[in-house]
């Protein structure tokens, strides 16, 4: 396994309400599934990711939890091209 | 020393842990069961009108541009009876710090915090309102944390979402990511304990006080762009502050213009849902808030809400998700500006509303939100075909929530359609029949629940028979 320096970004995640200990009003659906967290933070100790680790957040709390993602980043984007768009307001549907 | 972090017994703390995370003690204000002094509660954060835009010229926040939309009123009119399709004018609201309106909620709570000595703000929120606590946390020199339902069982959180957590962190905010579910507020319960930052809920004085600005500037904008007052405001409906606000500034500078909510209709799909949680076009604009936010507005992380939208509403349209996606894209290519779909909920009502107007009556919508990648019509559109819902042109009154979402071909499909506000006064009467059975209610109780509908006694009595 590939050790993780102390002070990497990292996102953690930790299980905050197993399915039994949620909130009465859930739904069944969701009940069926622990309540989760994901935090992101600077990395305490090396740890290894899979393991038990704990982040100091851009707010400077200690949290801990399993450490998931390597420098966490975005990807989100404008999507692929939805062709049902192109056509509205060309003039022709008015 | 350990506490009991259980869901319940968290939960049971919730009013210590509001009061010092707030400063604000909701129980002066009681008057009996149901009933508590409104007026004071909002007048006794010592805020006037001249304060709120004073403070939020501070960090940059209102005196946005008002814009008259003349092509979406010409092609409005093209497809109108004759006579009809009124002038629409759009408040640009996007011009705000962090893009949206929830900048001038988040300016008085950041303010307080600041002068309260608080080190940070915390907010629970789904979206521009954690980027707007953050933005003007960053102003004030305040930490912030944002506590966010961001994805589903499988790790999955649909491109809006995900946007708006990215813009919290640019301004510097810690996102906490949770999974879907209602203890988002437990977790914000544990995480103001922890931390002692202040609580800036969307639904205290200050976070309504912040948008009086928004309808006091829409008037003055109005007057001076037309020489009158505007017939109808169209508010995008969620949890109801917008409209509360909005409706509370217009009213202090003399504007008796009609205040029409506009939501999103996703019925069929279930806002605690794992399953359905992926399967909404909208995150927020929504009738999954709109409705049981005006219907109780009390279901809020606060003791008692400002946001109490039943109290200033005259009428609520709903449109569907295809509807506001095809406005959104012929604002575009029609009116030269690019903006948020969930904004433009309200101005594909004003659509539909215009229509049916006087050409020389005006119709403002009072709202829009910024937009970029993932917050963007495309980028929803993409994620629900990949999420298996059809997408296609055609009548979008086909559209099936969670099934398929159907963008008009044509402009005259563009309808909406009227919400019976008299049923959702009822509801909100047997709602509030559920916390205390009516015969019980005082006389202040009962003052109190018809001013909050916008009724009379005379009406209470009446409509409390057919419960």
């Amino acid at each position: 396994m590939n050790k993780i320096l102390a002070g990497t970004w990292v996102e953690i995640e930790k299980v905050l309400l197993t399915p039994e200990q949620r909130a009465p009003q859930v739904p069944e659906d969701t009940r069926a599934t622990p309540y989760v967290m994901k935090v992101a933070g600077f990395l305490v100790a090396d740890a290894e990711l899979g393991s038990e680790t704990e982040v100091r957040t851009l707010s400077g709390r200690k949290v801990s939890g399993v450490l998931k993602v390597v420098r966490p980043h975005y990807e989100h984007s404008f999507g692929e091209t939805i062709e049902e768009l192109l056509t509205i307001g060309l003039g022709g549907e008015l | 020393m350990s506490r009991d972090n259980t869901y319940q017994a968290v939960m049971a703390r919730k009013n210590e842990i509001m009061k010092s995370s707030m400063g604000l003690d909701y129980e002066v204000y009681r008057q009996g069961e149901l009933a508590f002094d409104y007026e004071r509660m909002m007048n006794d954060c010592g805020f006037t009108l001249e304060d709120i835009i004073r403070i939020q010229a501070e960090t940059k926040v209102g005196n946005t541009p008002m814009f008259e939309l003349h092509n979406l009123t010409r092609a409005v009119r093209k497809i109108s009876a004759p006579g009809k399709g009124a002038r629409i004018f759009l408040k640009d609201e996007a011009a705000n710090a962090s893009g949206s309106f929830k900048a001038r909620r988040a300016s008085i709570s950041a303010y307080v915090a600041a002068q309260k000595g608080y080190k940070g703000v915390i907010a629970a929120t789904s979206g521009n309102y954690g980027a707007a606590v953050a933005s003007q946390a960053a102003q004030r020199g305040l930490r912030c944390i944002i506590v966010q339902e961001v994805f589903d069982s499988h790790g999955i959180g649909q491109p809006e979402i995900v946007e708006k957590g990215r813009k919290c962190e640019a301004f510097g905010a810690e996102v906490i990511k949770l999974s879907v579910g209602p203890e988002l507020f437990y977790y914000l319960l544990l995480t103001l304990e922890e931390t002692g930052y202040f609580n800036a809920s969307l639904y205290t004085p200050f976070g309504i006080k912040g948008v009086e600005s928004l309808g006091s500037e829409l008037a003055v904008q109005i007057r001076a762009m037309t020489g009158r007052d505007p017939d109808a405001v169209v508010v995008t409906q969620a949890g109801g502050g917008n409209l509360t606000g909005t409706a509370r500034g217009m009213l202090a500078a003399g504007c008796r213009a009609q205040v029409v909510a506009c939501s999103v209709d996703l019925s069929g799909l279930h806002m605690a849902s794992d399953h359905d949680f992926n399967r909404k076009s909208f995150t927020t604009g929504h009738t999954g808030f709109g409705v049981p936010f005006a219907t109780w507005p009390d279901r809020v992380d606060v003791p008692r809400n400002a946001a109490r939208s039943l109290r200033y509403m005259d009428d609520y349209i709903l449109v569907n998700q295809g509807e506001v996606f095809y406005i959104t894209e012929l604002l575009a290519k029609m009116e030269g500006i690019e903006r948020g779909p969930a904004g433009n909920t309200s101005v594909t009502g004003a659509v539909a509303m215009a229509r049916e107007m006087d050409q020389d009556q005006i119709i403002v919508v009072q709202e829009t939100e910024y937009t970029g990648a993932g917050k963007h019509h495309n980028s929803q559109l993409a994620f629900a075909r990949k999420m298996g819902i059809e997408v296609r042109r055609g009548n979008p009154e086909e559209g099936v929530n969670g099934k398929s979402i159907v963008i008009p071909e044509h402009l005259s499909q563009v309808k909406g359609r009227k919400q019976d506000m008299e049923k959702l006064r009822v509801s909100y009467l047997k709602n509030a029949a559920k916390q205390l059975a009516p015969e019980k209610w005082s006389d202040a109780d009962r003052r109190f629940v018809a001013a909050d509908v916008k009724k009379d006694l005379a009406w209470l009595d009446a409509a409390l028979k057919s419960i």
